[in-house]
Protein backbone atom coordinates (compact mmCIF):
# COMPACT_ATOMS: atom_id res chain seq x y z
CA UNK A 1 0.00 0.00 0.00
CA UNK A 2 1.44 3.24 -1.00
CA UNK A 3 1.39 6.51 1.16
CA UNK A 4 0.37 9.02 -1.76
CA UNK A 5 -2.92 6.79 -2.54
CA UNK A 6 -3.92 6.89 1.25
CA UNK A 7 -3.43 10.52 1.01
CA UNK A 8 -6.42 10.21 -1.32
CA UNK A 9 -8.58 9.01 1.02
CA UNK A 10 -8.30 12.09 3.23
CA UNK A 11 -10.26 14.82 1.21
CA UNK A 12 -8.36 18.09 3.88
CA UNK A 13 -5.55 17.12 1.75
CA UNK A 14 -7.39 17.94 -1.82
CA UNK A 15 -7.75 21.37 -0.38
CA UNK A 16 -5.48 22.70 1.73
CA UNK A 17 -0.95 22.38 0.81
CA UNK A 18 0.16 21.38 3.94
CA UNK A 19 2.93 18.68 5.65
CA UNK A 20 0.13 17.80 8.94
CA UNK A 21 2.79 16.84 11.45
CA UNK A 22 0.22 17.22 14.48
CA UNK A 23 -1.86 13.55 14.64
CA UNK A 24 -0.82 13.35 18.12
CA UNK A 25 -3.28 16.22 18.55
CA UNK A 26 -5.48 15.25 16.12
CA UNK A 27 -5.39 13.14 12.84
CA UNK A 28 -7.32 13.55 10.20
CA UNK A 29 -10.42 12.23 8.06
CA UNK A 30 -10.88 9.82 5.46
CA UNK A 31 -13.94 10.29 2.74
CA UNK A 32 -15.49 7.30 4.61
CA UNK A 33 -15.95 8.25 7.96
CA UNK A 34 -17.10 11.58 6.53
CA UNK A 35 -19.62 9.62 4.16
CA UNK A 36 -20.77 7.09 7.34
CA UNK A 37 -21.78 10.22 9.34
CA UNK A 38 -23.64 12.06 6.40
CA UNK A 39 -25.19 8.93 5.88
CA UNK A 40 -26.02 7.86 9.31
CA UNK A 41 -28.33 11.73 9.24
CA UNK A 42 -29.83 10.79 5.88
CA UNK A 43 -30.94 7.09 6.48
CA UNK A 44 -31.03 6.29 9.58
CA UNK A 45 -30.81 9.28 12.34
CA UNK A 46 -33.10 8.66 15.55
CA UNK A 47 -32.69 8.50 19.42
CA UNK A 48 -31.32 5.15 19.96
CA UNK A 49 -33.11 3.09 23.08
CA UNK A 50 -35.91 5.54 22.78
CA UNK A 51 -38.64 4.61 20.05
CA UNK A 52 -40.63 1.46 19.35
CA UNK A 53 -40.37 2.48 15.86
CA UNK A 54 -38.29 1.76 13.10
CA UNK A 55 -35.57 4.04 12.67
CA UNK A 56 -34.73 4.19 16.47
CA UNK A 57 -34.25 0.65 16.58
CA UNK A 58 -32.14 0.96 13.09
CA UNK A 59 -30.23 3.86 14.90
CA UNK A 60 -30.02 1.39 17.97
CA UNK A 61 -28.87 -1.46 15.70
CA UNK A 62 -25.69 1.14 14.62
CA UNK A 63 -24.62 2.41 17.87
CA UNK A 64 -24.85 -1.50 19.67
CA UNK A 65 -23.00 -2.85 16.61
CA UNK A 66 -20.42 -0.62 16.69
CA UNK A 67 -19.80 -1.12 20.62
CA UNK A 68 -19.29 -4.89 19.43
CA UNK A 69 -17.24 -3.96 16.51
CA UNK A 70 -14.63 -2.01 18.86
CA UNK A 71 -14.89 -4.98 21.68
CA UNK A 72 -13.64 -7.33 18.78
CA UNK A 73 -10.98 -4.53 17.99
CA UNK A 74 -9.51 -4.43 21.35
CA UNK A 75 -10.22 -7.97 21.92
CA UNK A 76 -12.76 -7.64 24.88
CA UNK A 77 -14.23 -10.09 25.86
CA UNK A 78 -17.80 -8.92 26.27
CA UNK A 79 -19.37 -5.61 24.32
CA UNK A 80 -21.00 -4.69 27.73
CA UNK A 81 -17.47 -3.26 28.86
CA UNK A 82 -16.91 -1.08 26.23
CA UNK A 83 -18.61 2.29 27.64
CA UNK A 84 -18.58 5.27 25.11
CA UNK A 85 -17.42 8.59 26.79
CA UNK A 86 -16.79 11.79 25.30
CA UNK A 87 -12.98 11.48 24.94
CA UNK A 88 -10.63 10.35 26.51
CA UNK A 89 -9.95 12.70 29.36
CA UNK A 90 -13.70 11.53 30.13
CA UNK A 91 -13.59 7.93 30.71
CA UNK A 92 -10.15 8.49 32.78
CA UNK A 93 -12.25 10.86 34.78
CA UNK A 94 -15.17 8.40 34.81
CA UNK A 95 -12.06 5.60 36.23
CA UNK A 96 -11.15 8.40 38.90
CA UNK A 97 -14.78 9.29 40.45
CA UNK A 98 -16.07 6.11 40.44
CA UNK A 99 -13.37 3.74 40.77
CA UNK A 100 -10.73 5.77 42.78
CA UNK A 101 -12.98 7.62 44.95
CA UNK A 102 -14.67 5.05 46.02
CA UNK A 103 -11.08 2.41 46.78
CA UNK A 104 -9.15 4.40 48.00
CA UNK A 105 -7.45 5.23 51.67
CA UNK A 106 -5.16 7.02 53.54
CA UNK A 107 -2.35 4.31 53.58
CA UNK A 108 -2.98 3.80 49.53
CA UNK A 109 -1.20 4.90 46.71
CA UNK A 110 -1.63 6.06 43.06
CA UNK A 111 1.33 5.37 40.95
CA UNK A 112 1.66 6.86 37.49
CA UNK A 113 4.54 7.86 35.12
CA UNK A 114 5.62 11.10 34.58
CA UNK A 115 5.03 11.49 31.05
CA UNK A 116 1.18 11.38 31.66
CA UNK A 117 -0.59 13.14 30.09
CA UNK A 118 -2.88 15.78 32.18
CA UNK A 119 -5.79 13.94 31.37
CA UNK A 120 -4.35 10.95 33.34
CA UNK A 121 -2.60 12.98 36.17
CA UNK A 122 -4.73 15.63 37.13
CA UNK A 123 -7.48 13.50 38.32
CA UNK A 124 -5.26 11.14 40.02
CA UNK A 125 -4.48 14.35 42.10
CA UNK A 126 -7.88 15.04 42.63
CA UNK A 127 -8.86 11.85 44.32
CA UNK A 128 -5.36 11.24 46.27
CA UNK A 129 -6.09 14.82 47.88
CA UNK A 130 -9.97 13.78 48.30
CA UNK A 131 -9.39 9.98 49.78
CA UNK A 132 -6.21 11.03 51.56
CA UNK A 133 -4.04 8.38 49.55
CA UNK A 134 -0.74 9.21 48.24
CA UNK A 135 0.30 10.17 44.12
CA UNK A 136 3.67 9.37 43.74
CA UNK A 137 5.49 8.93 40.29
CA UNK A 138 7.47 6.63 38.37
CA UNK A 139 10.23 8.58 36.62
CA UNK A 140 12.48 8.24 33.58
CA UNK A 141 16.10 7.62 32.43
CA UNK A 142 18.27 9.07 30.38
CA UNK A 143 17.13 7.29 27.73
CA UNK A 144 13.70 8.44 28.18
CA UNK A 145 11.88 4.94 29.19
CA UNK A 146 11.01 3.70 32.33
CA UNK A 147 13.24 1.07 33.71
CA UNK A 148 12.30 -2.06 35.22
CA UNK A 149 14.04 -0.79 38.61
CA UNK A 150 12.24 2.40 38.99
CA UNK A 151 8.57 0.27 38.37
CA UNK A 152 9.50 -2.05 41.13
CA UNK A 153 10.79 0.44 43.78
CA UNK A 154 7.49 2.55 43.09
CA UNK A 155 4.89 0.07 43.11
CA UNK A 156 4.68 -1.68 46.41
CA UNK A 157 2.02 -3.18 48.31
CA UNK A 158 0.15 -0.29 49.21
CA UNK A 159 -0.49 0.56 45.52
CA UNK A 160 -3.57 0.27 44.80
CA UNK A 161 -4.33 1.75 40.94
CA UNK A 162 -1.68 2.51 38.50
CA UNK A 163 -2.13 4.91 36.07
CA UNK A 164 0.35 4.32 32.42
CA UNK A 165 0.32 5.79 29.14
CA UNK A 166 0.50 3.09 26.49
CA UNK A 167 3.03 6.23 24.32
CA UNK A 168 4.02 8.98 25.35
CA UNK A 169 2.47 11.83 23.70
CA UNK A 170 5.60 13.91 24.13
CA UNK A 171 8.92 11.70 23.92
CA UNK A 172 7.01 8.88 21.77
CA UNK A 173 7.96 6.19 24.54
CA UNK A 174 6.34 2.67 24.20
CA UNK A 175 6.09 1.66 27.49
CA UNK A 176 5.94 -1.90 28.57
CA UNK A 177 2.56 -1.89 29.75
CA UNK A 178 2.33 -5.73 29.91
CA UNK A 179 4.95 -5.95 32.23
CA UNK A 180 3.85 -3.54 34.36
CA UNK A 181 0.18 -4.88 34.64
CA UNK A 182 2.08 -8.16 35.71
CA UNK A 183 3.86 -6.71 38.12
CA UNK A 184 0.95 -4.50 39.72
CA UNK A 185 -1.12 -7.19 39.98
CA UNK A 186 1.07 -9.28 41.88
CA UNK A 187 1.29 -5.89 44.27
CA UNK A 188 -2.42 -6.27 43.87
CA UNK A 189 -2.90 -3.00 42.63
CA UNK A 190 -5.44 -2.28 39.55
CA UNK A 191 -4.10 -0.66 36.41
CA UNK A 192 -5.11 2.25 34.21
CA UNK A 193 -4.04 2.07 30.99
CA UNK A 194 -4.41 5.46 28.35
CA UNK A 195 -3.96 3.87 24.63
CA UNK A 196 -4.39 7.29 23.05
CA UNK A 197 -1.52 7.71 21.69
CA UNK A 198 -0.89 3.78 20.98
CA UNK A 199 -4.21 2.44 19.59
CA UNK A 200 -3.95 4.99 15.71
CA UNK A 201 -0.32 2.68 15.60
CA UNK A 202 -0.88 -0.60 16.71
CA UNK A 203 -2.86 -3.52 17.71
CA UNK A 204 -4.23 -2.99 21.56
CA UNK A 205 -5.36 -6.25 22.84
CA UNK A 206 -6.87 -5.76 26.64
CA UNK A 207 -6.89 -9.37 27.11
CA UNK A 208 -3.41 -10.04 26.00
CA UNK A 209 -2.20 -6.96 28.44
CA UNK A 210 -4.36 -7.82 30.90
CA UNK A 211 -5.29 -4.24 31.72
CA UNK A 212 -8.08 -3.45 34.08
CA UNK A 213 -8.94 -0.02 32.59
CA UNK A 214 -7.97 1.22 28.85
CA UNK A 215 -9.41 4.28 27.25
CA UNK A 216 -8.90 5.84 24.36
CA UNK A 217 -10.34 9.10 22.46
CA UNK A 218 -11.61 8.32 18.77
CA UNK A 219 -10.38 11.45 17.26
CA UNK A 220 -6.62 10.42 16.93
CA UNK A 221 -7.36 7.24 15.30
CA UNK A 222 -9.30 8.67 12.11
CA UNK A 223 -12.48 9.12 13.83
CA UNK A 224 -14.77 11.88 14.54
CA UNK A 225 -14.19 14.33 17.53
CA UNK A 226 -16.36 14.22 20.37
CA UNK A 227 -16.39 10.28 21.20
CA UNK A 228 -13.93 8.35 23.80
CA UNK A 229 -14.12 4.84 24.86
CA UNK A 230 -13.31 3.22 28.13
CA UNK A 231 -12.80 -0.25 28.41
CA UNK A 232 -12.62 -2.32 31.36
CA UNK A 233 -13.27 -5.47 33.53
CA UNK A 234 -16.28 -6.76 33.95
CA UNK A 235 -16.00 -7.31 37.90
CA UNK A 236 -14.59 -3.55 38.13
CA UNK A 237 -17.53 -2.30 36.46
CA UNK A 238 -20.03 -3.91 38.12
CA UNK A 239 -19.17 -2.64 40.96
CA UNK A 240 -18.88 0.68 40.61
CA UNK A 241 -21.14 3.30 41.30
CA UNK A 242 -22.33 5.27 37.64
CA UNK A 243 -20.49 8.78 37.28
CA UNK A 244 -23.09 10.45 35.54
CA UNK A 245 -27.23 10.48 36.08
CA UNK A 246 -30.03 11.01 34.05
CA UNK A 247 -31.73 9.18 31.14
CA UNK A 248 -31.08 5.83 30.40
CA UNK A 249 -28.55 4.88 32.72
CA UNK A 250 -31.78 3.64 35.06
CA UNK A 251 -33.45 0.55 35.18
CA UNK A 252 -36.62 1.78 37.89
CA UNK A 253 -36.52 5.81 38.98
CA UNK A 254 -39.21 6.05 42.40
CA UNK A 255 -39.25 9.74 44.70
CA UNK A 256 -36.70 8.47 46.85
CA UNK A 257 -34.30 5.98 44.76
CA UNK A 258 -33.13 4.77 41.73
CA UNK A 259 -31.77 1.51 40.73
CA UNK A 260 -29.42 1.48 37.78
CA UNK A 261 -29.17 -0.10 34.38
CA UNK A 262 -27.01 -3.24 33.42
CA UNK A 263 -23.70 -2.22 31.84
CA UNK A 264 -22.77 -0.76 29.42
CA UNK A 265 -26.12 1.90 29.75
CA UNK A 266 -25.05 2.40 33.33
CA UNK A 267 -22.36 4.60 32.60
CA UNK A 268 -24.03 6.08 29.19
CA UNK A 269 -26.45 8.92 30.90
CA UNK A 270 -28.18 11.04 28.41
CA UNK A 271 -28.48 10.98 24.95
CA UNK A 272 -25.23 9.45 23.10
CA UNK A 273 -23.07 10.98 20.72
CA UNK A 274 -24.16 8.57 17.75
CA UNK A 275 -22.67 10.33 15.02
CA UNK A 276 -19.18 10.25 16.60
CA UNK A 277 -20.06 6.15 17.34
CA UNK A 278 -20.93 5.81 13.90
CA UNK A 279 -17.76 7.75 12.27
CA UNK A 280 -15.39 5.87 15.30
CA UNK A 281 -16.81 2.48 13.23
CA UNK A 282 -15.97 3.69 10.05
CA UNK A 283 -12.50 4.87 11.08
CA UNK A 284 -12.21 1.60 12.84
CA UNK A 285 -12.99 -0.55 9.10
CA UNK A 286 -10.33 1.95 7.39
CA UNK A 287 -7.80 1.14 10.00
CA UNK A 288 -8.43 -2.76 9.48
CA UNK A 289 -8.42 -2.40 5.53
CA UNK A 290 -5.22 -1.31 5.63
CA UNK A 291 -3.70 -3.48 8.46
CA UNK A 292 -1.66 -2.20 11.44
CA UNK A 293 1.42 -4.27 9.78
CA UNK A 294 0.59 -2.00 6.87
CA UNK A 295 0.50 0.53 9.18
CA UNK A 296 3.95 0.21 11.29
CA UNK A 297 5.81 -0.48 8.31
CA UNK A 298 4.38 3.72 7.02
CA UNK A 299 5.51 4.78 9.66
CA UNK A 300 8.48 3.19 10.58
CA UNK A 301 9.38 4.58 7.22
CA UNK A 302 8.84 7.92 7.36
CA UNK A 303 9.46 8.38 11.20
CA UNK A 304 12.67 6.38 10.56
CA UNK A 305 13.45 9.26 7.44
CA UNK A 306 12.83 12.34 9.91
CA UNK A 307 15.00 11.39 12.56
CA UNK A 308 18.38 10.24 10.56
CA UNK A 309 17.43 13.57 8.33
CA UNK A 310 16.90 15.90 11.79
CA UNK A 311 20.21 14.20 13.23
CA UNK A 312 22.21 16.04 10.10
CA UNK A 313 20.68 19.59 11.45
CA UNK A 314 23.82 20.38 14.00
CA UNK A 315 21.30 23.08 15.62
CA UNK A 316 18.48 20.59 16.34
CA UNK A 317 18.05 18.80 19.76
CA UNK A 318 15.82 15.69 19.46
CA UNK A 319 14.07 13.95 22.55
CA UNK A 320 13.61 10.47 22.11
CA UNK A 321 14.72 6.93 23.04
CA UNK A 322 17.52 5.65 20.83
CA UNK A 323 16.17 2.06 21.40
CA UNK A 324 13.83 1.77 18.04
CA UNK A 325 11.71 -0.54 19.17
CA UNK A 326 10.26 1.53 22.69
CA UNK A 327 9.37 4.33 19.88
CA UNK A 328 6.71 5.43 18.10
CA UNK A 329 4.78 8.04 16.22
CA UNK A 330 6.20 11.68 17.91
CA UNK A 331 9.46 12.96 17.56
CA UNK A 332 9.94 16.07 20.04
CA UNK A 333 12.45 18.84 19.26
CA UNK A 334 13.77 22.25 19.48
CA UNK A 335 16.39 24.77 17.81
CA UNK A 336 19.02 25.29 20.77
CA UNK A 337 18.13 28.83 21.49
CA UNK A 338 15.06 29.28 19.59
CA UNK A 339 11.80 29.42 21.69
CA UNK A 340 9.15 26.63 20.12
CA UNK A 341 6.30 28.76 19.46
CA UNK A 342 8.32 30.99 17.58
CA UNK A 343 9.53 28.48 15.50
CA UNK A 344 6.11 26.54 15.37
CA UNK A 345 5.50 30.14 13.69
CA UNK A 346 7.94 30.04 11.48
CA UNK A 347 7.34 26.31 10.65
CA UNK A 348 3.45 27.49 10.21
CA UNK A 349 4.61 29.82 7.57
CA UNK A 350 5.92 27.71 5.79
CA UNK A 351 2.98 25.27 5.38
CA UNK A 352 3.75 22.91 8.11
CA UNK A 353 1.66 22.29 11.28
CA UNK A 354 3.38 20.90 14.54
CA UNK A 355 2.70 21.24 18.03
CA UNK A 356 4.28 24.10 20.21
CA UNK A 357 3.78 24.36 24.29
CA UNK A 358 4.42 21.30 27.24
CA UNK A 359 1.99 19.33 25.14
CA UNK A 360 -0.48 18.93 28.22
CA UNK A 361 2.42 17.53 29.96
CA UNK A 362 3.69 20.01 32.15
CA UNK A 363 5.46 17.74 34.90
CA UNK A 364 7.12 16.29 32.12
CA UNK A 365 8.75 19.42 30.69
CA UNK A 366 9.54 20.44 33.81
CA UNK A 367 11.23 17.39 34.63
CA UNK A 368 13.03 17.28 31.35
CA UNK A 369 13.81 20.96 32.14
CA UNK A 370 12.66 22.46 29.39
CA UNK A 371 11.01 25.09 28.10
CA UNK A 372 8.70 23.84 26.15
CA UNK A 373 9.37 21.64 22.85
CA UNK A 374 8.32 21.68 19.22
CA UNK A 375 6.24 18.39 18.19
CA UNK A 376 6.27 16.41 14.82
CA UNK A 377 3.48 13.28 14.97
CA UNK A 378 3.40 10.77 11.79
CA UNK A 379 0.34 9.21 10.61
CA UNK A 380 -0.42 7.10 7.54
CA UNK A 381 -0.59 9.60 5.11
CA UNK A 382 2.73 11.49 5.83
CA UNK A 383 5.64 10.86 3.29
CA UNK A 384 8.84 12.01 3.15
CA UNK A 385 7.90 15.04 1.75
CA UNK A 386 6.44 16.55 4.83
CA UNK A 387 9.65 15.81 6.51
CA UNK A 388 11.86 16.94 3.54
CA UNK A 389 9.57 20.38 4.11
CA UNK A 390 10.07 19.94 7.85
CA UNK A 391 13.89 20.06 7.05
CA UNK A 392 13.79 22.88 4.90
CA UNK A 393 12.00 24.82 7.19
CA UNK A 394 13.93 24.35 10.02
CA UNK A 395 17.00 25.76 8.29
CA UNK A 396 14.98 28.48 7.02
CA UNK A 397 14.61 29.35 11.04
CA UNK A 398 17.83 29.24 12.04
CA UNK A 399 19.01 31.19 9.50
CA UNK A 400 16.73 33.98 10.68
CA UNK A 401 17.50 33.65 14.77
CA UNK A 402 21.19 32.30 13.99
CA UNK A 403 22.97 35.78 14.90
CA UNK A 404 21.22 36.41 17.94
CA UNK A 405 20.93 32.99 19.60
CA UNK A 406 23.36 33.14 22.63
CA UNK A 407 25.99 31.10 22.53
CA UNK B 1 1.56 33.70 6.02
CA UNK B 2 3.57 36.94 5.00
CA UNK B 3 5.50 39.79 7.03
CA UNK B 4 7.06 36.90 8.84
CA UNK B 5 10.20 38.89 8.62
CA UNK B 6 8.67 41.83 9.49
CA UNK B 7 8.14 40.10 12.79
CA UNK B 8 11.20 38.59 13.29
CA UNK B 9 13.22 41.55 12.90
CA UNK B 10 16.13 43.04 13.82
CA UNK B 11 14.88 44.82 16.70
CA UNK B 12 12.64 42.57 18.22
CA UNK B 13 15.18 39.84 17.83
CA UNK B 14 17.45 42.36 19.52
CA UNK B 15 14.93 42.74 22.66
CA UNK B 16 14.31 38.88 23.09
CA UNK B 17 17.66 37.49 23.42
CA UNK B 18 19.89 40.18 24.33
CA UNK B 19 17.78 42.69 26.03
CA UNK B 20 19.10 45.76 28.75
CA UNK B 21 15.95 46.04 30.12
CA UNK B 22 16.21 42.18 31.56
CA UNK B 23 17.47 42.45 35.22
CA UNK B 24 15.97 42.93 38.88
CA UNK B 25 15.79 46.34 39.91
CA UNK B 26 17.38 47.84 42.56
CA UNK B 27 14.47 49.37 44.86
CA UNK B 28 11.25 48.07 43.29
CA UNK B 29 7.92 50.29 44.49
CA UNK B 30 6.00 47.36 42.32
CA UNK B 31 6.51 43.73 41.25
CA UNK B 32 3.93 41.35 39.33
CA UNK B 33 3.98 38.44 37.86
CA UNK B 34 2.34 37.69 34.43
CA UNK B 35 1.75 34.27 32.59
CA UNK B 36 0.11 32.57 29.67
CA UNK B 37 -0.19 29.24 31.03
CA UNK B 38 -1.23 27.66 28.03
CA UNK B 39 1.94 28.34 26.29
CA UNK B 40 4.55 28.51 29.19
CA UNK B 41 5.40 32.38 28.79
CA UNK B 42 5.95 33.84 31.88
CA UNK B 43 7.62 37.44 33.24
CA UNK B 44 8.31 39.88 36.30
CA UNK B 45 7.85 43.08 36.17
CA UNK B 46 9.15 45.42 38.36
CA UNK B 47 8.41 49.21 38.19
CA UNK B 48 10.05 52.30 40.44
CA UNK B 49 8.11 54.92 40.83
CA UNK B 50 8.41 58.86 41.27
CA UNK B 51 5.36 60.15 42.77
CA UNK B 52 3.42 60.16 39.32
CA UNK B 53 5.86 59.31 36.47
CA UNK B 54 7.12 55.61 36.24
CA UNK B 55 10.46 56.45 36.69
CA UNK B 56 12.14 52.76 35.63
CA UNK B 57 10.94 49.84 34.72
CA UNK B 58 12.86 45.79 34.46
CA UNK B 59 11.56 42.36 33.74
CA UNK B 60 12.97 38.55 34.37
CA UNK B 61 11.09 35.94 32.56
CA UNK B 62 11.18 33.61 30.12
CA UNK B 63 8.63 32.68 26.89
CA UNK B 64 9.13 33.25 23.05
CA UNK B 65 11.05 35.90 21.09
CA UNK B 66 7.18 37.92 20.58
CA UNK B 67 6.21 37.84 24.87
CA UNK B 68 10.04 38.81 25.46
CA UNK B 69 10.65 41.52 23.04
CA UNK B 70 7.24 42.61 23.72
CA UNK B 71 8.00 43.15 27.78
CA UNK B 72 11.47 44.79 26.72
CA UNK B 73 10.28 47.48 24.40
CA UNK B 74 7.18 48.27 26.54
CA UNK B 75 10.08 49.07 29.26
CA UNK B 76 11.47 50.99 26.81
CA UNK B 77 8.54 53.03 25.95
CA UNK B 78 7.05 53.83 28.98
CA UNK B 79 9.88 54.62 31.14
CA UNK B 80 9.52 57.94 32.03
CA UNK B 81 6.01 58.79 31.55
CA UNK B 82 3.02 59.40 33.38
CA UNK B 83 0.49 57.18 34.84
CA UNK B 84 -1.74 58.87 32.28
CA UNK B 85 0.38 58.54 29.39
CA UNK B 86 1.18 55.13 29.86
CA UNK B 87 -2.79 53.96 30.51
CA UNK B 88 -3.08 55.86 26.66
CA UNK B 89 0.00 53.65 24.98
CA UNK B 90 -1.11 50.91 27.15
CA UNK B 91 -4.38 51.13 25.81
CA UNK B 92 -3.20 51.92 21.95
CA UNK B 93 -1.00 49.13 21.90
CA UNK B 94 -3.90 46.61 23.03
CA UNK B 95 -6.12 48.07 20.12
CA UNK B 96 -3.31 47.59 17.84
CA UNK B 97 -3.15 44.24 18.49
CA UNK B 98 -6.82 43.05 18.52
CA UNK B 99 -6.99 45.21 15.11
CA UNK B 100 -9.66 47.88 17.45
CA UNK B 101 -7.36 51.20 15.74
CA UNK B 102 -5.36 51.02 12.87
CA UNK B 103 -5.22 55.06 12.66
CA UNK B 104 -1.59 55.86 11.94
CA UNK B 105 -1.69 58.93 14.04
CA UNK B 106 -3.22 56.93 16.86
CA UNK B 107 -0.11 54.63 16.63
CA UNK B 108 2.90 57.34 16.64
CA UNK B 109 1.92 57.24 20.48
CA UNK B 110 3.52 53.32 20.42
CA UNK B 111 7.08 54.74 19.28
CA UNK B 112 9.07 51.45 18.80
CA UNK B 113 6.31 49.47 19.86
CA UNK B 114 4.63 49.64 16.28
CA UNK B 115 7.34 46.99 15.45
CA UNK B 116 3.97 44.96 16.77
CA UNK B 117 1.39 45.45 14.37
CA UNK B 118 1.53 42.82 12.46
CA UNK B 119 1.25 40.30 15.41
CA UNK B 120 -2.65 41.67 14.66
CA UNK B 121 -2.25 39.08 11.75
CA UNK B 122 -0.90 36.21 14.05
CA UNK B 123 -4.07 35.13 15.99
CA UNK B 124 -2.34 32.55 17.79
CA UNK B 125 0.61 34.69 18.93
CA UNK B 126 -1.61 37.66 20.59
CA UNK B 127 -1.63 36.22 24.12
CA UNK B 128 2.32 36.72 23.44
CA UNK B 129 2.40 40.32 22.76
CA UNK B 130 -0.07 41.71 25.35
CA UNK B 131 1.10 39.89 28.39
CA UNK B 132 3.48 42.72 29.44
CA UNK B 133 1.29 44.86 28.55
CA UNK B 134 -1.44 43.72 30.37
CA UNK B 135 0.55 42.79 33.06
CA UNK B 136 1.67 46.74 33.46
CA UNK B 137 -1.86 47.93 33.19
CA UNK B 138 -2.42 45.89 36.42
CA UNK B 139 0.01 47.69 38.25
CA UNK B 140 -0.39 51.42 37.88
Amino acid sequence: MNVDKIKKDFPIFEKIDIAYLDSGATSQRPQCVIDAIDNFYKTKNANPHRGAYELSIEATDVYENTRKKIAKFINAEKSEQIIFTKNASEALNLIAYSYGLENLGEDDSVIISIMEHHSNLVPWQFVTKKTGSKLEYMYINDEYELSEEEIKAKITDNTKIVGITHVSNVLGTINNVKEIIKYAHKKGAIVVVDASQSIPHMKVDVQDLDADFLVFSGHKMLGPLGIGVLYGKKRLLNDMNPFLMGGDMIEYVYEDKTTFAPLPNKFEAGTQNVEGVVGLGAAIDYIESIGYDTIAKIEEEVVGYAKQELAKLDFVETYYTPNEDNHCGVISFNIKGVHPHDLATILDSQGIAVRAGDHCAQPLIRFLKLPATCRASFYIYNNKEDVDRLVEALKKAYSMFEKFIKK
Amino acid sequence: MENLDEIYNELIMEHSMNSYNKHKLENADKCEHGHNPSCGDEIEIEIKMNNNIIEDIAFTGSGCAISQSSTSIMADVLRGKTVEEAKIIIKTFIDMIKRETTDEKELEKLEEAIAFKNVANMPARVKCALLAWKTLDKMI
